[in-house]
């Protein structure tokens, strides 16, 4: 027998095209669209599901050493940073609201596509998807749990991270914009969900979240969340090109997908920047060194990057979603808005705030030259006259939300920054407001979908965000202090300004113990 | 600004996550507890599922089972991602020096003809079963509730994956691409493959995810892997085919190991009521009858005359195996 | 034109990797940002396996560099000797 001379080396293409698809089979004893139930009720078509073309191949044996060789590291350097008090070593311990802000509301999200992802990998009626759905799944899963057992070890010595990566996203106001985000995309069917994160979210917007967000930790000094970042982005890439794959794939099937997927891209390109202006607000405001202002990120990342791959689309007929006409104005003005709304709220949010100081203002003029001085400048300013009087501004109204963004109507006219924009629509007789042309769109295209959310200032109001048993009746009842209650926030600890708090006493403690004798 | 730090002690504020202090109390977590409890969202979801606007998006209502603490069904491995890579990384290694050796030494050359044979018609058409089961399991991962119960499914899926691929390499070793058309061929149209096929497409269209549990991970992965990894390796072994053992020896090793985590589920599952209890056991019933009799045909292929004797002996085992679980079968 | 790119983690494994993609394509420009390193090019990126194994001199599967990859932009095509980025319009 020769069969070793006359066996050819296969080559990767074809021997992973062995080892996925060659699975598969259409079944004959159910029928395929019993054993595929969601393939066909979103509207696209798909005629050949061998036409996919894999955008990685990794068989799993390989999958599982290099993973296992990442895990590996990341733990090893996690471990070393808990066994040496590394949390000392961040520029100063502001930079950690940053880092709360990443384990309340982007961390749940990570476990959201885990799930996602599972029913995605289990939907499809071709196996080429499936396994690289599958095993996005499984990253994902290990993004949530690295990102909760690199912050494990700031949540022993600082505050806001006690509530963990859940019990939160599901209750406080602004975590419902990252949550209703993903909610949004689940409950839609498997190819929506693919354009909404595996296109618009991890290829798109993708590399705006992680790489400021990395890059800021770097510059602070926080070596965890560098660590479990980077280590993270490495799978990114993989689920970057399962998401182009994708939207290529169901362009080329048939032309009828294109509308569909057109008004996908419109709708989830804009639902993904509104959920953004919490990074830009981060970039911006909250990072101690920053690394570069939201504006020159999303330049950089969006407008050439973005551009290119809209370039490469364009030959399907796909076109720049409209909404990116007001993104070029409004990244001039969100991030400023946004810092100035949680700073007005800062009694009910999970980390602490504060006003920019002189530098800190010098250097956002220079990145804004357009808008800083003009509009924010000014009432930065005016806070901090009230509170150095001892007047410290607090605003106790509940705002309005945004029907499906969810983000508090803060968000000005495109042609004028000085007016608070907002959209109405009417529904089976009740009005609904959003924030923007938008989310205006996209409520008046799924009224009956936007109508179910959840707001969490109605439902303040509606009695429903107390811990269970509370009596709203005796005397001296404070509804604020009962939400925050069941929200897991520590009034006092968690919230409020940065200034005075436990954890700038702490972190200078420890950092004296550390580099004195005394 | 580079500081000893070695030699401070700093007393920290608390020890894990509030969720994790209500139900351990405030000591050190683990990082399966972590990253597996609590982390599935549950009470407060925006909008109504399109495929399904009975539940919400994660619904106890997706099975028949019920559970006071769907968290009571904890991994005994503790596997969480990394401790599950790190444990997969470590066998593939001696999966792949074994597949190694035997390519490059010629090794699958010396098996005898029968058994080479045995091995394609038996394990290589197999892939499609493991397929199979995948996509039971990433059914559970995405519908199923609870992490420590959905977590280990997706593991468990991406393994099935993994040993489809095992499979098809067997296949490759022995007798090239042909082979894998050969065993497709035999999967979809062969008379001895269509109970076992018509089977496993069953239960691609059951909904109730503990029930896929049930009839895959116990009933199925429970009668078939001993007739594959024990009694006919054991076969392989005596009658000159080594090779094919040390190509089958993952796939040995994870069915121990599995059913050790399948019989954790399924015992805390009967125990919590008698309600469960009867489910599971009228679930094993119905399942074991029909796995019995889709795997015959394979059996006999595999064993020749002795093989209603090898069925009656894993059926035994397996009866035994659930009677310890708490079932009534 | 449009741009690609590609970013891997700034440590020991990457400076061959970074070595060779630099190398075999000279319209490359170097971006170094924290614990980062970018690599833009105009239109087309390659990375070829036995460039990185001349500088590493052990065999070198393209699959590794997924352990410090961190991001990229393009149309990935991938086989056991190189892997190219480029926008096909």
């Amino acid at each position: 027998m020769d069969m070793k001379a006359t066996k050819k080396k296969l080559g990767l293409k074809e021997k992973y095209a062995h080892m996925t698809r060659g699975l598969g089979w259409d079944t004959t004893y159910q029928p395929m669209d019993k054993v595929f139930p969601q393939a066909a009720f979103e509207g696209i078509k798909i005629h050949d599901w061998d036409k996919w073309e894999d955008p990685f191949r990794l068989t799993m044996d390989a999958y599982w050493k290099y993973q296992a060789e990442k895990e590996r590291k990341l733990y090893a350097v996690l471990d070393a940073f808990a066994q040496n008090n590394g949390h000392l070593g961040i520029t100063d311990a502001r930079y950690l609201n940053a880092v709360k802000l990443f384990l309340t509301g982007i961390s749940p999200l990570e476990y959201v596509a885990h799930r996602g992802f599972a029913a995605a990998g289990r939907n499809f009626p071709g196996v080429g998807p499936r396994v690289a759905c599958l095993m996005q799944s499984i990253d994902e899963v290990r993004h949530a749990q690295t990102q909760i057992h690199a912050l494990s070890n700031y949540n022993k010595f600082y505050e806001g991270f006690h509530a963990g990566a859940t019990h939160q996203i599901e209750r406080v106001w602004y975590l419902s914009v990252p949550k209703s985000f993903f909610d949004d995309a689940f409950s839609a069917g498997p190819f929506e969900w693919m354009i909404a994160i595996g296109f618009s979210f991890e290829y798109v917007l993708t590399n705006l979240l992680f790489v400021p967000f990395m890059s800021g930790a770097a510059y602070n000094g926080d070596m965890a969340t560098v660590t479990f970042g980077f280590s993270a982005q490495s799978d990114e890439a993989r689920h970057m090109t399962l998401g182009l794959e994708c939207i290529k794939f169901m362009l080329e099937q048939d032309p009828d997908n294109l509308p569909i997927v057109q008004k996908w891209i419109d709708k989830w390109a804009w639902r993904g920047i509104r959920v953004l202006t919490l990074v830009g607000m981060m970039m911006d405001y909250m990072l101690p060194k920053r690394v570069m202002s939201w504006k020159e990120a999303w330049e950089i990342y969006f407008e050439q990057n973005g551009g290119a791959l809209f370039n490469d689309l364009a030959k399907y007929g796909i076109k720049v979603p409209e909404c990116i006409t007001q993104c070029t104005v409004d990244k001039e003005h969100i991030s400023h808005q946004a810092w100035a709304t949680f700073y007005q709220y800062a009694h009910a949010s999970d980390f602490h705030t504060w006003l920019p100081n002189d530098e800190e203002m010098d250097w956002l003029s220079a990145k804004y030259p357009n808008t800083f001085d003009k509009y924010y400048r000014p009432r930065f300013t005016q806070w901090r006259e009230m509170a150095d009087k001892g007047e410290r501004f607090y605003n106790n109204t509940l705002p309005m939300l945004c029907q499906v963004c969810q983000i508090p109507m803060v968000f000005t006219e495109p042609d004028d920054p000085t007016k608070i924009c907002y959209r109405e629509s009417e529904y089976q007789g009740e009005k609904y407001h959003t924030c923007s042309d938008g989310c205006k769109h996209i409520f008046d295209d799924e009224p009956e979908k936007y109508i179910q959310a959840w707001l969490p200032v109605h439902q303040i109001y509606q009695g429903n965000c107390f811990p269970e048993g509370t009596d709203p009746t005796v005397e001296g009842f404070d509804p604020m202090l009962k939400v925050l209650e069941w929200y897991h926030i520590e009034n006092g600890k968690d919230n409020m300004d940065y200034e005075g708090s436990g954890d700038q006493a702490n972190f200078a403690a420890w950092r004296g113990m550390a580099t004195q004798n005394t | 600004m580079q500081i000893d730090l070695r030699t401070v002690a700093i007393k920290p504020l608390r020890h894990t996550f509030d969720h994790l202090v209500d139900r351990f109390g405030d000591k050190p977590a683990s990082r399966y507890q972590e990253g597996s409890y609590n982390i599935q969202q549950e009470h407060i979801f925006h909008y109504r599922p399109s495929w399904d606007a009975d539940n919400v998006l994660f619904d106890k209502k997706r099975t028949k089972i019920r559970m006071q603490d769907w968290y009571a069904l904890k991994d005994p491995r503790q596997y969480y991602y990394g401790s599950y890579t790190i444990a997969r990384a470590r066998q593939q290694e001696a999966a792949e020096s074994s597949f190694e050796m035997i390519e490059d030494r010629g090794l699958a050359e010396l098996i005898p003809a029968e058994l080479r044979q045995t091995a394609l018609d038996v394990l290589v058409p197999m892939r499609h079963v493991e397929w199979g089961g995948n996509m039971g399991n990433s059914y559970i991962a995405a519908y199923g509730y609870g992490t420590v119960i959905t977590q280990p499914c997706l593991y468990h899926a991406m393994d099935h994956l993994g040993v489809a691929q095992y499979l098809t390499r067997i296949g490759l070793v022995l007798d090239g691409p042909d082979a894998l058309e050969t065993a497709k061929s035999a999967w979809m149209s062969c008379p001895n493959w269509q109970p076992l096929r018509e089977h496993v497409e069953n239960l691609l269209v059951l909904q109730d995810w503990f029930e896929i549990f049930v009839a895959q991970n116990l009933v199925l992965e429970g009668l078939l892997n001993p007739l594959l990894y024990d009694h006919l390796d054991a076969d392989f072994s005596a009658k000159g085919g080594t090779a094919i053992s040390m190509m089958t020896r993952f796939m040995a090793e994870w069915s121990t190991e599995t059913a050790k985590w399948v019989d954790a589920q399924i015992k805390v599952a009967a125990a919590e009521s008698p309600e469960n209890k009867a489910v599971l056991s009228d679930w094993v019933k119905h399942y074991r009858t029909a796995t019995l009799a889709a795997l015959a045909p394979i059996a006999a292929r595999a064993f020749g005359e002795p093989s209603a004797d090898v069925l009656a002996d894993i059926a035994a085992e397996f009866n035994a195996r659930c009677a310890k679980l708490g079932l009534a079968v | 034109m449009s741009t690609v790119f590609i970013a891997f983690q700034t440590n020991e494994d990457t400076r061959p990797i970074i070595e060779s993609i630099l190398a075999d394509n000279p319209h490359a420009v170097l971006d170094e940002q924290p614990a980062m390193v970018k690599i833009n090019a105009e239109g087309s990126l390659v990375i070829k396996r036995e460039s990185i194994e001349e500088r590493i001199g052990r065999d070198f599967d393209l699959q590794e560099l997924q352990v410090n990859l961190i991001t990229l932009s393009g149309n990935m095509d991938e086989d056991d000797d190189q892997l190219t980025l480029a926008w096909k319009n």
